[in-house]
């Protein structure tokens, strides 16, 4: 592309789509939350419904992430490693969350596990809340960000072959020993990859949430929640400032991403 | 004149690709522009395609001064190393884009690219893709697609190197006689001195930017202009400081007394049965090494071991360089 | 007389095995029994368990998580009959949510097709200081928690927009929420097919005769087709089901600004979840169509690979 006449005005324009899209609308987010004074900012979050939302989210995440992971990461290994008849069939499952909308994921939990769900008065007598509760929201975050681990982890499983496991076998080592040492080493950054878009997911569900957890300030509001309440509520300064923490969370989850994106090598390739 | 160009000079960087390179290709010919990897021999393809510009120099192809003009507008026919297929389209489109592009009606089209495809051998693959084909089929329709629209002349960059021996032994043969048919002035890049005698009518030797010799095959083995060329070309060894083919070097039993004045005193170190060639390393009386080549009958006649001492000469009409029981 | 058992173990070296009584000293050197591991009976029934167990594990999570709900789903949508179900997704604001939706998305996301390939390309061919920050910058809208998506656009072209442009109960304002958070998907599935493309053939098509214009449509747009469409058809489905980043910006106005998945939240809320379940299903059903068909055109459109 070195002479070609196009290259500039094409730059500009893709900078320009990227400004008025992207860059623009995040650093808003940012100058408002600390328009009116660091001080205001600092009281907007730790308020106690703020630092509810904040617990919360992150409860959820420490309990919706590692399942996730140890399903994604089982899940790969039953696929890349066994031939069973349907295993096509569950490839396609695991995927469904992602076209579906969150709002009807968390209409069909509802739906099973809510008061007269089909687990309705199974979980009554035995007095368990799911529905309009944290374990709700946990499983609601879990069903939105079910695929990612294995859409990344499967992949790399499928590319590295079997080889070296065999290897490690015929060198004495069990199953455990082998995932432990061979296995998991060549995973670790499509897996890196994978967690950080799960956690990114599970900290950013909004529509799921909303519905499962009937968004009872100060006991059911996740930092999403909160966010959309306090709008409601006109509360613009809390708003911003609990977009400011999940923005700071999505620039850590941002870095994690560019970090370990292992394809990265491939994409920034020299111009000819 | 077919091609001419003249001093043609190219950097990469700090790096000289090109050295005021001056060459002429008669119309009709196939020339091959051999020489060691990194010589500079592709970047002279490339720039007698188009494909990049010289620093300085030009090209012109039939007559015509082309040095500025883009590839596109040289009429050049030009295989890569690794074909370059177009992937989504089959052998059939892949062979007609040159035409399609020129908007040339579809019947005279098919009727051409029927044609090459005959010619090629690919008749009966034109539907498939080429991640379907093996490496020597993609290379033949890459040939196919260049020969489509009437080039002036063939470009082909290292078109067997990345081949299979068996394979490729078979294609030169092959690119030997559809030349012969068609006659299109073709220049072949290759590394492979065996592949470039075998298959080109003459040859251009390239080292580190600069031609070194041109001439036919036969003419450059026997009469290398310097060193360089004499090594690459062919076995060469050193007797009294100078080159020499091993197989124009005799060996005679030193009880038999010098030959010729100019030889050489020595002792074997090493014999070698190779089949039918004997290979006699003899390490000569100043302390060099050389080493002769001789035909089975001879070795067996001069009973030649190793510890042996004997006298290296050149063969020439004066000195017999056979015994004279085996001469006619 | 030297003592045979005296060797290599005698002499402290570490990781030496013990030598045997009796045994040559070549042989203890070399002879090492593989590492201990669990007992056979143990090994073989933890095999077992986890061959069968592994599997159903997984399966229980996800029907736990996804099938039973949605099962559950498509069971109440009917629940009150075919009659029912259809009443609830031709009442007039269904047909209009769901006509929005479906137009607005299949609208974002042919344009982002567009803007991700250009993207795309200057990621891959052109070079400037910063580039891998525009590369960061393209997946934070996937970072970004939906929510914070829609009040960041809120924020910049709302009512009190520094520009003094308000989309706020929009169409066009939902339509740059879902520009902006499909623009990911459009980008990174072109991206790595572009980045394989040789650069001789292009090269070879130069050499044939084609002028820029011919490269790029005989030879460069078609293979990176199938990749176009991969990125169209994640970000319609993504688009559909959208519901964060819109429900600030466009104020949910029935029959205006209202999308499927804000109609099926309202109604939820209003109890009404038969209606609701209805309405989700042909939202669901219509997301998986398109994704079946743009899979199909996929498999279309790209070639074969090796035999």
């Amino acid at each position: 592309m070195k002479r070609s006449r196009w290259r500039l005005p094409l730059r500009f324009a893709v900078l320009g789509y990227l400004a008025l899209l992207v860059i623009l609308p995040v650093s808003t987010v940012f100058y408002r939350a600390f328009q009116h004074g660091l001080g205001t900012a600092w009281d907007a979050i730790t308020s106690t419904d703020a630092l509810h939302a904040l617990w919360l989210t992150f409860l959820v995440a420490a309990i919706a992430v590692p399942l996730n992971t140890v399903f994604g990461v089982g899940v790969s290994l039953i696929l890349a490693r066994h031939r069973f008849p349907g295993a096509w069939l569950l490839d396609a499952l695991v995927d469904i969350p992602l076209a579906i909308s969150p709002v009807v994921i968390g209409l069909a939990l509802i739906l099973v596990y809510g008061h007269t769900g089909w687990f309705g008065s199974w979980l009554n007598t035995h007095h368990i809340t799911v529905i309009y509760a944290v374990p709700g929201i946990v499983m609601a975050s879990a069903a939105v960000s079910l695929p990612y681990v294995v859409r990344e982890v499967l992949p790399v499983l499928q590319e590295i072959g079997t080889e070296q496991e065999q290897a490690a076998r015929t060198l004495g080592a069990g199953p455990f020993t082998v995932f432990r040492r061979i296995t998991l080493p060549n995973i670790r950054r499509g897996l890196a990859y994978g967690v950080t878009l799960t956690t990114a997911r599970v900290l950013g569900e909004f529509g799921a949430v909303a519905i499962v957890s009937g968004a009872v300030a100060g006991k059911t509001e996740t930092l999403t929640l909160f966010i959309a309440d306090s709008i409601d509520s006109l509360d613009t300064q809390s708003a911003y400032v609990g977009a400011v923490a999940l923005c700071l969370a999505a620039l850590i989850v941002l870095t994690l991403l560019t970090v370990t994106d292992r394809k990265r090598d491939d994409w920034h390739k020299e111009v000819a | 004149m077919s091609i001419r160009v003249t001093s043609i000079s190219k950097r990469f960087g700090d790096a000289v690709a090109l050295d005021d390179v001056s060459l002429e290709v008669e119309s009709g010919s196939l020339t091959a522009l051999l020489g060691p990897s990194g010589g500079g021999k592709s970047t002279l393809l490339r720039i007698i395609a188009g494909l990049d510009r010289p620093d300085s120099g030009t090209v012109h192809i039939e007559g015509e001064d082309l040095t500025d003009a883009p590839a596109r507008q040289r009429g050049v026919g030009f295989c890569f190393q690794h074909y370059a297929p177009f992937r989504h389209l089959t052998v059939r489109r892949n062979i007609a884009f040159g035409l399609e592009i020129r908007h040339r009606p579809k019947a005279e089209v098919k009727a051409r690219v029927d044609e090459l495809l005959e010619l090629v051998g690919l008749a009966h693959l034109a539907e498939r893709y080429p991640s379907q084909l093996s490496g020597g089929q993609r290379q033949r329709m890459a040939l196919a697609r260049a020969l489509a629209i009437e080039p002036k002349v063939l470009l082909l960059d290292e078109p067997f190197g990345a081949l299979d021996a068996q394979v490729r032994t078979q294609l030169r043969r092959w690119l030997r006689d559809l030349h012969d048919t068609l006659h299109v002035t073709t220049v072949l890049v290759t590394h492979d001195q065996e592949e470039a005698m075998e298959v080109a009518d003459r040859l251009a030797i390239i080292n580190q930017g600069r031609l070194e010799q041109v001439g036919t095959p036969a003419d450059m083995y026997d009469h290398p202009a310097n060193e360089f060329v004499m090594t690459f070309l062919g076995p060469a060894t050193r007797l009294d400081g100078e080159w020499v083919r091993p197989h124009d070097l005799v060996v005679h039993r030193f009880e038999d007394g010098k030959p010729t004045t100019a030889a050489v005193e020595g002792t074997v170190s090493r014999v070698t049965h190779l089949g039918f060639e004997v290979k006699v390393d003899v390490e000569l009386a100043k302390g060099d090494e050389c080493w002769v080549q001789l035909s089975r009958g001879s070795a067996l006649e001069l009973g030649l071991e190793a510890g042996q001492r004997v006298w290296v000469a050149r063969a020439d009409a004066s000195t017999p360089s056979r015994s004279p029981m085996l001469s006619a | 007389m030297t003592d045979v058992g005296a060797t290599v173990g005698d002499l402290g070296l570490p990781g030496a095995p013990p030598a045997p009584a009796g045994s040559r000293p070549e042989q203890r050197r070399w002879h090492r029994r593989p590492p201990t591991g669990p007992h056979p009976a143990l090994a073989a029934a933890g095999r077992m368990a986890a061959r069968i167990g592994g599997p159903a594990l997984a399966v229980t999570y996800l029907s736990l998580l996804v099938l039973l709900p949605l099962a559950a789903l498509a069971t109440n949508a009917f629940s009150g009959g075919w009659g029912a179900f259809w009443r609830a997704i031709t009442q007039p604001e269904a047909v209009a949510a769901l006509e929005l939706t479906l137009g607005i998305s299949a609208a974002v996301a042919a344009v982002n097709s567009v803007a991700g390939l250009a993207i795309a390309w200057v990621l891959v061919r052109d070079d400037f200081r910063g580039k891998t920050l525009v590369s960061a910058v393209i997946d934070l809208p996937f970072a970004l928690p939906t929510i914070v998506a829609g009040l960041t656009l809120l924020a910049l072209y709302g009512p009190n927009s520094p520009f003094h442009v308000d989309l706020a109960g929009t169409r066009l304002g939902i339509g740059v929420a879902l520009a902006f958070v499909t623009l990911p998907f459009c980008v990174r599935s072109v991206q790595p097919v572009l980045a394989e493309l040789d650069a001789e053939t292009e090269e070879a098509a130069s050499s044939l005769g084609a002028s820029r214009r011919q490269v790029m449509g005989r030879v460069i747009l078609p293979s990176l087709l199938p990749a176009v469409l991969a990125g169209a058809g994640l970000a319609f489905a993504r688009a559909v089901g959208e519901y964060g980043s819109i429900v600030l910006i466009s104020g949910n106005i029935p029959f205006k600004t209202e999308v499927a998945s804000s109609w099926i939240f309202s109604l939820s809320q209003s109890d009404a979840l038969p209606a609701a379940s209805a309405v989700s299903v042909v939202l669901v059903t219509i997301a998986l169509f398109v994704l079946i068909v743009i899979g199909w055109a996929r498999r279309r459109f790209n070639v074969p690979e090796t035999v």
